[in-house]
């Protein structure tokens, strides 16, 4: 790691202060991310602010069909969460398969969604259920939210407080995983929500997450595994690796579309 | 047996301080005024080193030192050295291009040795290195296995055309050929046999240290085998002499092959301790392990198995190119060769083998030993052929290799190895009644049912053990000879030390060697204690490998209990006032026969050292004996292994639904531990065949150079496994046994891919068949099916 | 530099530490408890998973300044002097080590399961908490039972 001056502010407006003090340093939330890419000296952030004593981000919420989960709850809680459980169970269940217990156990939904990595999970629900990503400064609609890879519509300086999930009628998310990393190959969240079907797929665009759209027409018309028959992903704009090329990665968006489709409650 | 001797599954000794974290592995040892090394590494695959100037990150803070290939050459250290010779074909020794701890002139692999930084602290070694400017020209790189002797592929080392360290034989080629041309089926297979990373989960490590009152250095090392890691460093590199030079290797934490080897790393450290006069510290971080570990397997082979009309083998017919990487490492040579080639006849009679093997530089980190070594090699070969000849000509897999099994012993296979004993069918009957073979047929249905694949596959596998006669080594190239060492020390109160030159990574010597002593004296097991692992306290020793230290280091110690029993008998006899040719020892007890005047095992140790019921001039006072153990044949562990698969052919995820193990390891000392043994061989074999490969690119970077990217098996890829053994002792050594340490290993990968090609209905599938390839491999079986139908 | 202070196995400790150092890096180097090892850089194999304020956490990935008055537990704190706890005594009655360097990590890990899914582990329960700690001894056969086997032993005690 390089050397870094540490901060651990007391509230969310100091953090915010040391952000914009600091343009080349970094929040830290649960370090899930940020750690290892800063042992690996990929990352050289000057200042460090760490947000874990603003208990204020720590939370859930749940009120009028609306899941509020706060920024520095940690996947654990989200998982375990009767509330989440009941309110959006796909939620709690993508929650629990992220990385291993020890990573549960620190890394936040914040730090996630900050974070945009093409192949995380929350991406995918914040896209699916239509949330809202609230900052210390304004509120923005997930679909403005997630721009490229890595790359979110946060401004410098500019902290996540907390995102609120609408309640759908049924979702699930189906998670493809890299066999070496265990993040997402392909991992599909598909949400309904009246007459209103979204499917939004992680871990295989090349500029991150997206919301597929001609599934999602197929799906509004008939809310049924048979209603993907014949559709298919294009393999343009999928990443290609060791682990997946694009044109596997296109075929297991469709095979983990019709999983989540079939699992939806 | 008693309780706690051998055959018993006594619990590990070693265990409580493990499970309490008071092991104590090289890098938990801190020394006084110690700094810390950290390579320079080379980011290229292949270039000519023009300039390294260091003068600004000399300048960093708390740089104590920056030397590069320069300041080793200038102080007479010499290179690593490969400890075996290979002949090619035509009599001219293998072609061993040189291999500077630190490089000169040119680097040749991503992660070879450009300089060290030594540091008052890691970070700020690390952060020096980041300031040492090295002008390279980058040349291109070779890194593909088949590619690599082509003309005109890039020259790793210029005394090695064509990148060729050798083209080595075996066999009579003339009888092989005569035996295709009259075959009635010729059985063929193209492969290749992947490259893996050890990954042993402790990274390596090394402290050097210099004591200027003696002028000697201590190493403290991650090492399979200290002495040999002495031995090398001071006869071949010429750091010190052996007497002012001691090596010691506290809890090694795993090693599987990769921790035999001297390496650059240890090597710089302790050579750099005496420079700057402080210990110096290294402990590598994975990536480094990934990129400087010497790694395993990496061949590509073509292999073709003669059948006559009656379904018999008459003849095998092999052609292997093996990456050695870009430096020889220690015993490299000797894997693609003698560990590889003189396995091919498996567990079959085949009256004709010849084999052809290509070793071949390459822009990637040196390959050596790893679990198995060589014999995976053959053995996935064998296996994969037997099951594709019995396939072609519609046998039953089990019943095509029960035909061909070898039956009589002792055996001469027409490579070298002589088979001493086995029962083969024994093993394979056990197997198929555990795996429940009869009724695959059901559950192949149930998974067609599903929409899922299902098959099984076999491996009856062999594997040399017991590593090895010395001259019968010393004749095909060996630089040393695999004896072992062992004493006993029997203390005045009848307690025990055994020093041993095995020394255990993970197998539990100080359990099962102790559980022999134990049982042999008499005495309880917890007054014996082992001593391994340091070249002060042991005189000397080759080491763990090859799933030696059974039949070799207890054979050792085997070797001098008896010299302790015979000297013990005369005390006796002389406190029993009778000859020792009266005395009978059992239980812990002398007795003179036929009476009842008898003396325990610790009060004759007592009077061996008070000395005065004998005259001191006619029997030495004391109680320790030596011995050196030099086995006279290998042993052969061998066994059947019987891999069910299901495969989902919607994504190409592969199931292991059933694993079936039945292996003769002769008598076992331990069942417990030989069963953990077995697991841990069967989930690096699983690895292999399903997840593990390194990928190198054409640019020669590894591009699997963490656990980000290179799948290690993890809990819940595997299943529980179905464990049996059967047991035909080994005639070759006292204790009948023959090693289990590489079993799995050997066994796992062929009875996976038969397994998958069973399900998938064709052969066309490589290792590792991620559910990237298992998905494209499916997709073909649809079509089929959609063909047939 | 900065101080840090927490309680570790119950004791209150505190170092000056650079801001860089990891909390493995203070357990070990500071503190001198080696039980916690090092295995990856990447945060996934599990070998220097301890207990913060009860929750199993990997060392490796953790600041020591965040962990300002937290309470550590590590491998060094489980047993009751020489009385093993009880998954430690499980690992060793079913051989679930062998080279022993996954060890600490997978008991910290095994011991954190229990609290949080209870004492009866079926397999697949085991095996998907694994999902962060490697071995590349045991082929986790072993492991899996110790952890079956130590659920169970932690109940009958409590
Ligand atoms: C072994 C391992 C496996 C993993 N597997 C998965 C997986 O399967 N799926 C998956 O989705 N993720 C996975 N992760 C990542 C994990 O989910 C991380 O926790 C998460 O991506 C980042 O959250 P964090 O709280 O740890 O953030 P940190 O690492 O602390 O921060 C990440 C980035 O977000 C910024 N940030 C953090 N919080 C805020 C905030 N409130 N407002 C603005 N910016 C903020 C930080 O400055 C930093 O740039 C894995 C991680 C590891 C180590
Ligand atoms: S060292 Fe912490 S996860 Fe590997
Ligand atoms: S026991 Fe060696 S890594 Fe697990």
């Amino acid at each position: 790691m390089y050397a870094f001056n540490y901060h651990k502010p007391a509230t969310v407006a100091d953090a915010a202060a040391l952000a914009s003090q600091h343009a080349d340093g970094k929040l830290l939330a649960g370090g899930m991310t940020l750690l290892p890419t800063m042992k690996q000296r990929l990352a050289q952030p000057s200042d460090i602010i760490d947000m874990g004593k603003l208990n204020d981000l720590k939370g859930i919420e749940v009120k009028d069909g609306v899941v509020t989960i706060k920024a520095m709850t940690r996947h654990v809680t989200v998982a375990t969460s009767a509330e989440v459980r009941k309110a959006i169970p796909a939620l709690a269940e993508l929650a629990g398969g992220i990385g291993d217990p020890a990573v549960r156990n620190r890394g936040t939904i914040g730090g996630s969604v900050a974070n945009n990595d093409p192949a995380a999970d929350y991406p995918a629900a914040c896209l699916a259920l239509g949330a809202t990503i609230h900052t210390n400064k304004r509120a923005i609609a997930a679909d403005d939210f997630f721009t490229g890879l890595f790359e979110t519509a946060l401004g410098e300086g500019e902290i996540i407080t907390s995102i609120s999930f609408p309640a759908p009628d049924k979702a699930n998310y189906q998670k493809f995983r890299n066999p070496a990393s265990r993040y997402a190959i392909v991992g599909v969240f598909v949400a309904k929500k009246g007459g209103d079907v979204r499917v939004a797929v992680t871990g295989a665009g090349d500029s991150g997450v997206f919301r597929q759209k001609d599934f999602e027409a197929a799906l509004k018309a008939n809310f049924a595994v048979a209603a993907l028959d014949g559709k298919h992903q294009p393999e343009k704009g999928l990443n290609s690796d060791i682990h997946a090329d694009a044109e596997y990665r296109a075929h297991l968006i469709g095979v983990m579309a019709k999983r989540a489709v079939a699992a939806a409650k | 047996m008693s309780a706690q001797g051998v055959g018993a599954s006594v619990l590990r000794k070693e265990d409580f301080r493990f499970v309490t974290g008071r092991g104590r592995y090289t890098d938990d040892i801190n020394r006084p005024g110690q700094a810390h090394a950290f390579f320079l590494r080379s980011p290229h695959a292949h270039a000519t080193i023009n300039r390294i100037d260091h003068a600004a990150a000399s300048k960093m803070p708390g740089v104590v030192a920056i030397f590069t290939g320069d300041d080793i050459a200038a102080d007479k250290v010499g290179g690593l050295i490969c400890g075996w010779m290979i002949h090619s074909k035509d009599g001219s020794p293998m072609k061993a291009g040189a291999h500077p701890a630190l490089a000169q002139g040119k680097v040749r692999y991503v992660g070879d040795h450009v300089a060290v930084v030594i540091a008052d602290t890691y970070a700020q070694a690390r952060e020096a290195a980041e300031k040492i400017v090295v002008d390279y020209g980058v040349l291109p790189a070779v890194t593909d296995t088949a590619d690599a002797a082509r003309t005109g592929a890039p020259q790793v080392h210029d005394i090695a055309p064509n990148n060729t360290v050798y083209n080595w034989h075996i066999g009579d080629k003339g009888a092989t050929d005569a035996a295709f041309a009259s075959a009635r089926h010729v059985a063929k297979i193209d492969l290749v046999n992947n490259r893996l990373v050890p990954n042993a989960m402790e990274p390596r490590a090394a402290v050097g240290e210099y004591d200027d009152a003696s002028d000697g250095l201590v190493l403290y090392t991650t090492s399979q085998n200290p002495h040999v890691a002495r031995l090398v460093l001071s006869a071949f590199i010429g750091l010190a002499p052996e007497h002012r030079f001691r090596v010691i290797a506290p809890d090694v934490g795993g090693g599987f092959g990769s921790k035999i080897f001297i390496y650059a790393e240890e090597t710089v450290c302790v050579w750099a301790a005496r420079k700057v006069r402080r210990p110096v510290k290294w402990t590598a971080d994975r990536t480094e392990a990934f990129l400087s570990d010497a790694h395993g397997r990496d061949h590509v082979t073509h292999g073709e198995l003669a059948l006559d009309a009656a379904g018999k083998i008459t003849a095998m017919r092999v052609r292997t190119t093996a990456n050695l990487g870009a430096y020889l490492s220690t015993f490299s040579s000797c894997v693609p060769t003698y560990l590889y080639a003189l396995l091919l006849s498996g567990q079959y009679n085949i009256p004709n083998i010849y084999a052809e093997v290509d070793a071949v530089y390459t822009n990637t980190a040196p390959v050596d030993a790893y679990r198995g070594a060589g014999r995976p090699e053959a053995s996935f070969l064998v296996e994969r052929l037997m099951e594709i000849a019995a396939r072609e000509t519609g046998k039953d897999p089990a019943e095509f290799r029960r035909a061909n099994f070898i039956t009589a012993f002792p055996h001469q296979t027409p490579v070298i190895l002589a088979y001493d004993a086995g029962n083969f069918a024994a093993s394979l009957d056990s197997a198929l009644k555990l795996a429940d073979y009869a009724n695959i047929g059901k559950r192949k249905a149930a998974s067609a049912a599903q929409g899922k694949l299902r098959g099984i596959g076999f491996s009856a596998y062999i594997e040399a053990c017991g590593i090895a006669p010395s001259a019968a080594v010393g004749s095909l190239g060996a630089g040393v000879g695999l004896w072992e060492s062992a004493e006993v020390r029997v203390n005045p109160i009848g307690t025990v030390e055994i020093l041993t030159g095995s020394h255990s990574h993970g197998q539990g010597h100080e359990t099962t060697f102790a559980q022999l002593v134990s049982g042999r004296l008499g005495i309880p097991f917890e007054n014996v204690s082992i001593v391994h692992g340091d070249t002060d306290k042991v005189q000397m020793g080759m080491g763990t490998y090859g799933s030696r230290s059974g039949a070799v280091g207890m054979s050792a110690i085997v070797k001098a209990l008896d010299k302790i029993e015979a000297k013990a008998r005369k005390v006796a006899g002389h406190c029993l006032e009778a000859s020792p040719d009266d005395i009978e020892f059992r239980d812990g007890k002398f007795t003179v026969k036929g009476t009842d005047k008898s003396i325990d095992f610790p009060s004759v140790a007592l009077q061996a050292y008070i000395a005065h019921k004998f005259n001191g001039q006619d029997l030495e006072p004391g109680l320790k004996e030596s011995a050196f153990w030099d086995p006279t044949n290998f042993t052969f562990p061998a066994g059947v292994h019987i891999c069910e698969v299901e495969v989902d052919p919607a994504t190409g995820v592969t199931t292991i639904e059933k694993w079936t193990a039945v292996d003769d390891f002769g008598n076992l000392v331990n069942p417990m531990i030989v069963e953990g043994q077995v697991h841990g061989g069967i989930a690096q074999g699983v690895g292999q065949a399903l997840f593990e490969g390194a990928v190198y690119n054409t640019d020669g970077q590894l591009v699997t150079a963490s656990f980000m990217d290179y799948q290690m098996p993890r809990a819940d890829n595997l299943p529980f496994y179905d464990v049996g053994t059967t047991n035909t002792p080994c005639p070759s050594n006292p204790l009948g046994i023959k090693g289990c340490g590489e079993a799995g290993a050997i066994a796992a990968p062929p009875a996976v891919i038969n397994a998958l090609t069973d399900a998938l209905g064709h052969e066309d599938i490589a290792m590792p068949a991620s559910p990237l390839a298992v998905w494209r491999a499916a997709r073909k079986t649809m079509a089929m099916k959609t063909a047939a139908e | 530099m900065p101080k840090v202070s927490m309680t570790v196995n119950g004791k209150p400790v505190s170092g000056d530490v650079d801001s860089r150092t990891l909390l493995v890096q203070f357990l070990r180097e500071t503190l001198r408890l080696t039980g916690t090892h090092v295995g990856c850089d990447t945060s996934q194999c599990g070998c220097c998973v301890v207990h913060v304020d009860g929750d199993a956490v990997k060392s490796c990935t953790a600041l020591a300044l965040s962990l300002e008055g937290a309470d550590v537990r590590t491998i060094e704190g489980l047993a009751n002097g020489d009385k093993l706890h009880p998954m430690q005594e499980a690992f060793r009655e079913n051989h679930g080590l062998q080279c022993g360097f996954c060890t600490p990590g997978m008991i910290m890990t095994a011991v954190e399961l229990v609290s949080r899914k209870g004492h009866t582990l079926d397999e697949k329960t085991i095996r998907e908490e694994l999902e962060g700690n490697l071995c590349r001894c045991t082929g986790y056969h072993n492991i899996v039972k110790a952890i079956a086997a130590g659920a169970t032993a932690m109940g009958a005690k409590a």
